[in-house]
């Protein structure tokens, strides 16, 4: 019976989760268009709705309503299941990600592990489209992807890896905890370069401009979901916006202490915020890094392929090498104030 | 040595990067310039050519004495006429005056070609057409368009009149 309780309970938060996850992502391609509208000097959707508020909903009404088409030359079987990997891994990434203290899903021990496991899973969903389209487009853009995220996901572990031996730990919770005590304590300054190459990493990995070779419109059309309409294509264009949500809680969690506030160790201010709860000031903080990923696309011109490799293989696996030793020194011999 | 040294210092400092950010950064809070097109127009020209119109005289005689001029100098063939004398009084006038507005290239050669100033172009840009076979203007529908616009058309060929 109190089994039956803590499922339905979690079944509660889980559908809770969805929900909110769907607003948000809706709302973050209605933010899109509007963040690069203004760097354009335009002013954005603004037709549907007061400020064109209800534009997302008549997109999403639009793609849920739109005739689904598969190609007769594609493998009809895993066409369909493609989307649903993307979509799958996209919402399992969320189930580690500590809101708050004590406020997780499953506050598993490897949650590191688990985070690197399900975002490469991710690439499947996309590997599998490109292949099961049939298509010259879907399939450039399918390896091109899978290529990158290859290069990219060794910086990325690297990166993880410096976290893992500052915090001593492989759980979430404790990478956050062991941040604690105000700004400067938080990772992203004895790990800079660590935290700047996780960062253009995370924009690598999901596929973002500068690093969008794997959809470039000039030459690929639309990469790998060029042959997917109507919900196939809803769920792809959903697990991208939620992936970029992900990464920049990620990015939050483990280089700028989560949950913390800021305004720890400050003499007043700690006073005055004292009440403002943990989940806020990580909405803040993830809310900068998905404003920079709509302001690197309203600025930054596509990489050419050639130097997306050059830069994950030549540039940041050196440089993340190079700062784990340092890491590793600086954790031997207990560098203060970080590592006591 | 020295050259590369900047290069090497430039892009790990993302230098250019950064200013490219500030670029977009700065134009987020610049004003907008977007124009809201059904509610806020942008200024036209008295001499722009838009949809045709057939005027008529201020005491409601229709002007076009179906000389044919406009037809005969039409580059693109999109005007067609056919002439008979009216039953009342015997004038020279039009049965059938269709203007073709997917042959029209809008070079405004009929209105100078027409010794009434019957046939005229208006500065009107913005129109639609939902059904085939609407894009035919008949003379009803220019003599329509004539009659709605007839003071802003009178009023632009009087600022021109110098000119011409």
């Amino acid at each position: 019976m109190a089994s039956l309780i803590t499922l339905i309970w979690l079944l509660v938060k889980i559908v809770a989760l969805v929900l909110a996850l769907v607003v948000l992502v809706i709302y973050l391609t209605y933010l899109e268009r509007k963040v690069i509208g203004y760097m354009q000097s335009r002013i954005g959707p603004n037709r549907v709705g007061p400020r064109g508020l209800f534009q997302p909903f008549a997109d999403m009404l639009k793609l849920l309503t739109k005739e689904l088409i598969f190609p007769t030359a594609s493998n009809r079987y895993l066409f369909l299941v493609a989307p649903m990997i993307s979509f799958g891994t996209a919402l399992a990434g969320w189930a580690i990600v500590p809101f708050d203290k004590g406020m997780v899903f499953a506050n598993l021990n490897a949650g590191v592990l688990y985070s690197l496991a399900v975002s490469s899973l991710g690439v499947y969903g996309i590997l599998v489209a490109g292949w099961a389209s049939n298509s010259k487009y879907a399939l450039f853009g399918a390896l091109r992807a899978a290529a990158q995220s290859i290069s990219y996901e060794i910086a990325m572990g690297f990166a993880l890896i410096g976290v893992m031996m500052a915090a001593n730990s492989l759980n979430f919770q404790t990478v956050i905890e062991a941040q604690s005590g105000g700004i400067w304590h938080w990772y992203w300054l004895p790990l800079f370069p660590l935290f700047i190459i996780y960062w253009i990493s995370g924009v690598a990995e999901t596929n973002r401009t500068p690093f969008d070779v794997a959809e470039g419109e000039s030459e690929l059309v639309a990469g790998f979901h060029v042959e997917y309409s109507g919900v196939m294509f809803a769920l792809f264009y959903f697990a991208e916006y939620a992936n970029m949500i992900l990464i920049s809680t990620l990015i939050t969690v483990l280089f700028l202490g989560g949950w913390l506030s800021p305004f720890q160790g400050i003499p007043y201010l700690e006073q005055v915020f004292a009440g403002v709860p943990g989940f806020i000031w990580l909405g803040l903080k993830l809310s900068f890094f998905v404003y920079c990923y709509l302001w690197f696309r309203a600025t930054f011109p596509r990489f050419r392929y050639d130097q997306i490799m050059r830069l994950g293989w030549k540039v940041f696996i050196p440089l993340t090498l190079v700062w784990i030793v340092v890491v590793a020194l600086a954790v031997q011999f207990h560098l203060p104030p970080w590592f006591k | 040595m020295l050259h590369r040294l900047r290069h090497y210092i430039k892009s790990a400092t993302f230098w250019d990067l950064i200013k490219g950010l500030s670029v977009t950064g700065r134009y987020f809070f610049k004003r907008k310039i977007t124009i809201q097109f059904p509610e806020e127009k942008t200024p036209v020209s008295p001499r722009f050519r838009g949809i045709h119109a057939l005027r008529r005289y201020p005491n409601g005689e229709e002007r076009c004495i179906a000389c044919k001029l406009c037809e005969a100098v039409c580059p693109a063939l999109a005007i067609t006429i056919e002439a008979e004398p009216r039953e009342d009084d015997g004038s020279r006038r039009t049965t059938l005056y269709d203007i073709d507005l997917f042959k029209c290239v809008y070079c405004g050669f009929c209105e100078e070609a027409c010794p009434v100033d019957a046939i005229v172009l208006t500065d009107m840009s913005d129109y639609h057409m939902e059904q085939r076979g609407e894009q035919i203007l008949t003379k009803e529908k220019l003599l329509a368009i004539g009659d709605k616009y007839e003071a802003t058309i009178a009023k632009e060929r009087g600022e021109e009149k110098i000119y011409r």
